[in-house]
């Protein structure tokens, strides 16, 4: 090899460190070896996961957490394909994520070879897009081109599958300064007919809501949101991934929509004149009866995606561009609108239909979430991860700072939340609280090993009702009660669990006690903690519009008749 | 080629960058979606850069539109462009081997010159016809040939190209 030639293995790490990479979320195995090498010389720090999946959740918590693209390094073979979970979750979200996998060395590939997987082929439904590196002087184009789809337009993960006499292979190319895909266009303003479109529309509206989906939090729109909606008079509500963008404290903010959602948000979205999505997507979370959904309503849709438009709702006016770009040049053209009425009523919404549960019959998961908030809550990192406790923290745990809340929504991805968690730790220094189930927590649980090591600020705090809850309660509400697979007899002390690994823990059976424990994980300061609330097993989750039923259909509380099976999708 | 009339037929011609794996990303868009592909023309482009897919598919239009633009999505389709219902030229061609007994040879041999199709084997018990045109042109012959013995019948697919300075 030549003085000035390097490995290809080096030419991974040389082009990781050019993009800026300080933390990869890796896992080794043969095919990945001359990667892992390479890395030994580089200031990359390496976290040793202790599970695949693990390290895709990591990659994509850090990543949601900093705006930074999260990076993940396996082995081929069941190394690969333990990410394609953990991929779909990025997908799903748009999330930048860069999965790096070894592979059999390419006169092998197709025959079998040990720990051989077509591996691209795996991937091609669940990454924006995909590589397989034949030629070491490729990557360092590869690699830029990577990072460039990966993190701009809607974000997505990009998996490269690289054989392994590629990474002991010789590299020889320089770094590119650009690179070109003709295929590749991102729209970054609306172009003004829309735009004046879109405020024709506003402008005659006297009941208008702004939508807030994840492509605000993405592209920081919420600041020009706030600015909009304040000089024309118009309520924000939410999805489940736009907690955030705009503080949920904001006296114009109704919180979460859609089934979950908040009572008033859903009742501001079911009598609105005119609703405008913001990098969201209509998700049927959100939408229920297509047919039923706003009908009357204008609707207008800001999407980066294109191909997001008129895929679930017709919308009268599409936006294609950046939401805060798009938000801040539709400010100038909306004037204050005649909405005071409307802004009275949706705050007699909030009244009328408050989130309000249980406070007898012994420790509810909704006390504790509700505690949570107010004692410090909002200046924490909140990952979730997916059933009842995930719906109850949208709930109560107020979002009031953008990126400080993530969750696997459109994947709903049990196992997710507490290794986001180490990724948001991690990558923010901020003190990170896992809202786990017992459920979803040991999909994902050996992750441990991995939070002790690092002594990361992450705070676990098990909702333990001893089921699945979420399947529990939907069984409960349409199967006549039929319990199959939902309870969880097997659980382990997850305090004592927690002890085996140096994890310092806590129990809270009592209401008397939140405060004190919570207050005890909040301080702890000396790497992650756990804390496990054993809570009333047989709670709901309310309110709860039926997948694919209209809005109108909402039950603020527990229905008083056997309810319908549900069309929805799930 | 079994046509299902109850859905709408489309052709769609696809610019892609000539890069491993693009048919497959191309053909998971349709197949996803339950979008059937009747046909599927792959060839290079002007450069060696690009290649060019001409597909032709069945499906309801709303699925459609959808379709077009996670194709334009794909990063390594430049473009995508639904071609039903605009100005272009288009053409097909199909290889027939047909089994041609003396007391049947002529009457093939007539439809052959009717619809302008080439004798590329003239053998003993056979024929095979060469026989290029619009889609519809070699659907009424091989429905014509159908009353003789068809042994094998190969279609290219259609391939189309927008009139005038138009993009295809
Ligand atoms: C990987 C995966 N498997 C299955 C499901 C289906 N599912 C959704 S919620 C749920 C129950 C979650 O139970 P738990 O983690 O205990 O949380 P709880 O609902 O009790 O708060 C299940 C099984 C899922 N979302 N993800």
């Amino acid at each position: 090899m030549s003085e000035n030639s390097q490995t290809g293995g080096q030419a991974l790490v040389h082009a990781l460190e050019r993009e800026g990479v300080e933390a990869i979320f890796g896992y080794q195995g043969g095919a990945a070896m001359p990667i892992f090498d390479a890395l030994h010389d580089s200031n990359i720090k390496l976290v040793v996961v202790r599970h695949e999946q693990g390290a895709t959740h990591m990659a994509d918590g850090y990543a949601r957490a900093t705006g930074k693209p999260g990076v993940v390094l396996v082995t081929s073979g069941p190394g690969a394909t333990n990410t394609v979970t953990g991929l779909l979750t990025s997908l799903m979200d748009s999330v930048p994520v860069i999965v790096l996998c070894g592979q059999t060395i390419t006169s092998m590939l197709g025959k079998d070879a040990f720990q051989e997987a077509d591996v691209t082929g795996i991937t091609h439904a669940v990454t924006k897009h995909n590589y397989l590196i034949k030629d070491a002087n490729s990557i360092p184009r590869i690699m830029k081109e990577a990072f460039h789809i990966a993190t701009t337009g809607r974000p997505g993960p990009v998996l490269l599958d690289i054989p392994k006499n590629i990474t002991q292979g010789e590299c020889t190319a320089a770094p590119l300064s650009e690179i070109t895909l003709p295929g590749y266009n991102v729209p970054g303003r609306a172009i003004t007919e829309d735009l004046q479109a879109a405020a024709k529309l506003i402008n005659k509206s006297r009941r208008p809501v702004f939508m807030v989906g994840h492509g605000a939090v993405l592209s920081g729109a919420g600041e020009a949101i706030v600015r909009l909606a304040k000089k024309a008079g118009v309520p924000v509500v939410n999805t489940l991934l736009g907690k955030g963008a705009v503080s949920e404290t904001h006296e114009f903010n109704l919180g979460m929509v859609g089934m979950h959602g908040t009572g008033y948000a859903n009742k501001a979205v079911e009598n609105c004149d005119l609703i405008m999505a913001i990098g969201s997507r209509w998700d049927d979370r959100i939408v229920g009866n297509i047919e039923a959904f706003c009908p009357d309503a204008a609707k207008l849709h800001i999407d980066i995606d294109r191909a997001e438009f008129n895929k679930v709702i017709q919308p009268d006016v599409c936006l294609a561009g950046d939401a805060r770009l798009v938000i801040e040049d539709l400010i100038p053209l909306v004037d204050p609108l005649d909405t005071a009425a409307w802004l009275k009523d949706c705050s007699s919404y909030k009244k009328m239909y408050a989130l309000k549960y249980q406070k007898q019959g012994g420790l509810r998961a909704q006390y504790v979430l509700d505690r949570l908030d107010k004692i410090g809550g909002q200046d924490c990192i909140i990952t979730t991860d997916v059933g009842q406790h995930q719906m109850w923290a949208a709930q109560f745990l107020r979002t009031t700072k953008n990126r400080h809340w993530i969750s696997s929504g459109g994947a709903g991805t049990m196992g997710f939340g507490f290794p986001a968690a180490i990724g948001s730790a991690l990558g923010t220094g901020i003190s990170s609280w896992a809202i786990v189930g017992d459920g979803g927590f040991q999909m994902t649980l050996c992750e441990l090993a991995t939070a002790a090591e690092l002594g990361v600020p992450v705070k676990i705090l098990v909702i333990n009702n001893h089921f699945l809850g979420m399947i529990r309660q939907w069984q409960e509400l349409f199967f006549d009660n039929r319990l199959t697979a939902a309870p969880l007899p097997g659980n382990p002390d997850f305090v004592k669990l927690a002890a085996a690994y140096g994890v310092k823990g806590w129990n809270i059976k009592r209401m008397a006690d939140v405060d004190k424990v919570l207050q005890q994980a909040m301080d702890y300061n000396d790497g992650p903690c756990i804390v496990n609330a054993e809570v009333v097993q047989e709670d709901n989750v309310y309110p709860m519009i039926p997948a694919g039923a209209p809005y109108s259909e909402i039950l603020l509380e527990a229905p008083k008749t056997k309810l319908a099976k549900p069309t929805g999708s799930t | 080629m079994h046509i299902d009339t109850s859905k709408e037929m489309h052709t769609i011609s696809i610019f892609v960058r000539n890069e491993p794996g693009v048919l497959v990303r191309v053909a998971l868009v349709f197949s996803r979606r339950g979008y059937n592909i009747e046909s599927l023309v792959v060839s290079p482009g002007t450069s060696e850069e690009f290649s060019r897919m001409t597909i032709t598919c069945s499906g309801e239009a709303c699925t459609l539109e959808q379709i077009i633009l996670q194709l334009a999505k794909l990063v390594d389709v430049v473009h995508a462009i639904d071609h039903t219902n605009t100005n272009y030229t288009e053409t097909e061609v199909a290889l027939i081997k047909i089994r041609a007994p003396l007391d049947q040879r002529t009457a093939i041999l007539q439809i052959a010159e009717h619809y302008k199709a080439k004798v590329v084997d003239y053998a003993p018990e056979s024929l095979v016809l060469r026989l290029h045109g619009e889609s519809a042109k070699l659907d009424y012959c091989v429905d014509l040939l159908a009353q003789y013995e068809i042994l094998e019948l190969v279609r290219s697919g259609k391939i189309l190209m927008a009139r005038g300075v138009d993009p295809t």
